[in-house]
């Protein structure tokens, strides 16, 4: 249980908000010329950090906007959020 | 030899005031070198190196665990055993557990207080009574018993259920497993120690795997806090944190680790003869033989390693539960707690080699491993002693992700992940 400052509304618990797992992996451009190794590494494999880790979330029942958060895992601490589309922060 | 223990041994260390019981298993200190090494020292890997021992004579090994045994997700859960899963695969891999705990007390001459009291899963719509009387089929297709009870059945086999058709979500029916059943988890992780440690095998506690050597894609030995180990084979069972070891082998896991929650109540006299489970409302009881109602509750959806879940799961799942069971309203919870289980997007685990030769894993039992204890360590410990599955776990290996070829439980597998 924490509280999450939501780039659009503010601090909100975090009941409020779903989780949509690791940021930044990046939609194949060519989905066609994928191989299924390729295929498996976008839909399946992810870090799993112990740690430092960037997320994507949704204030699903807020403002329902997605946005970015650095979090470290082992302890819930959330390190920045951000919108989607910046840069995020270099620790 | 150990001692076996036995009326007559209980008899003669009364006298003594139980003071003079052998230890179980020894604390070594770790050799330069093992033939195989299993990183986790759960119930799985435990039973891992137990079979791996006794039916693969694989006796020069050790088990590295970097707490205590059986202090992780073994002693967390909810100690539910059950093998009435969908799909032919997943049937053949629990059942397979099944029938080894239905012999498992004899077998390791220790206690595992199995107790066949039957598992019955509730179907609160429609969809649910057709999923579940298609499960039904499915389970006794696979020769596992499997009965569909309607709504009157389901009251007279738990007669504390309320089975009022006005509640939010009425009970339409349910499966009942007999065979089904729970277990004491400590003494699972504790016999399967002791049953190790008399074939030769090191157990040893507090101590941290924090790199593994590679040269080029054959392993070498693990770094840990008790220095480097040299070894051909790691077995790899490390539950929650399987990805943290899979990225100190420059591997990528299709794993998620998040926090599960489980409560008990304050003890009461029997109440509940049985486990209930149910899907639709996420919430599930027994009582242990202590007299405490033990209630597991869902996963949050955010990957955390910190052994804490939200305070809504919980509720959620308590709400379900006095819906469900109106007699439970007065109950003061005792404790509460969380373990980190790792999640395959499929919801069934991988037992499987590795692009790395030498390098296994067995992992991703997401919520539901216990009861798959005996049949994880008996397979993985052929995977491991052969360099090759055995034909019950052959579908749970690593390479589905890639070849498409998924055992999909999830929602599935009588209960939601």
């Amino acid at each position: 249980m924490f509280l999450i400052n939501c780039p659009f509304c503010g601090e909100r618990e975090q009941s409020e908000f779903k989780a949509g797992g690791e940021a930044h992996i990046v939609r194949p451009k060519q989905p066609t010329e994928l191989s299924d190794d390729e295929w498996a590494e976008y839909l399946f494999m992810r870090k799993n950090i112990k740690g430092v880790q960037f997320e994507r979330w949704n204030h699903v029942h807020g403002c329902r906007k997605w946005f970015n958060m650095v979090r470290d895992t082992s302890n819930d601490q959330i390190k920045a959020v951000y919108k989607m589309g910046e840069k995020p922060p270099v620790e | 030899m150990k001692n076996k223990y036995s009326i007559f041994s209980l008899i003669k260390n009364a006298f003594s005031y139980h003071e003079n019981w052998e230890k179980a298993w020894k604390d070594p200190e770790p050799k330069k070198e093992y033939d195989a090494v299993i990183v986790g020292g759960g119930g799985h890997g435990l039973a891992t190196a137990y079979y791996l021992a006794k039916k693969h004579n694989m006796k020069n090994i050790a088990v590295v665990e970097k707490g205590w045994i059986g202090g992780g997700n073994t002693g967390r859960n909810t100690t539910i055993i059950r093998s009435n899963y969908l799909w032919d695969a997943s049937a053949g891999l629990y059942d397979h557990a099944l029938k080894i705990w239905e012999g498992l007390s004899q077998e390791l001459n220790y206690n595992v207080m199995f107790s066949q009291r039957g598992v019955m899963n509730l179907a609160h719509n429609l969809q649910d009574v057709r999923d579940l009387k298609r499960r039904t089929h499915a389970n006794r297709l696979n020769g596992i018993d499997a009965v569909y009870l309607n709504t009157e059945e389901v009251k007279k086999f738990c007669p504390i259920i309320n089975t009022s058709q006005d509640i939010r979500y009425p009970v339409l029916g349910g499966t009942l497993q007999r065979r089904a059943g729970t277990a004491r988890h400590d003494a699972v992780a504790w016999g399967y120690a002791r049953g190790a440690d008399e074939m030769g095998v090191d157990i040893i506690q507090n101590c941290e795997v924090k790199g593994i050597k590679r040269n080029g894609d054959t392993v070498e030995g693990i770094e840990t806090t008790k220095g480097f180990i040299k070894t051909k084979k790691i077995g790899v069972v490390a539950a929650g944190h399987s990805s943290v070891i899979a990225n100190m082998a420059g591997l990528k896991l299709p794993l998620e680790s998040k926090p599960l929650q489980a409560l008990v109540s304050e003890p009461v006299k029997p109440i509940i003869d049985t486990v209930v489970m149910s899907n639709a409302v996420h919430a599930y009881v027994s009582q242990s033989d202590k007299g405490e109602l033990v209630i597991g509750a869902g996963t949050d959806d955010y990957v955390s390693y910190s052994q804490k879940g939200s305070h809504d799961i919980v509720e959620g799942t308590l709400n379900a539960i006095l819906e469900l069971y109106p007699i439970f309203s007065r109950m003061r919870m005792l404790r509460q707690w969380g373990g980190i289980v790792d999640i395959c997007p499929d919801a069934s685990p991988i037992i499987s080699k590795t692009s790395i030769k030498g390098l296994y894993f067995n992992c991703g039992w997401g919520t539901g491993g216990f009861k798959a204890t005996p049949g994880s360590g008996d397979l993985f410990a052929h995977t491991i002693a052969n360099d090759e599955p055995h034909k019950l776990n052959a579908a749970f290996n690593i390479n589905r992700f890639v070849s498409g070829d998924l055992v999909d439980e999830h929602g599935a597998a009588a209960v939601a992940h």
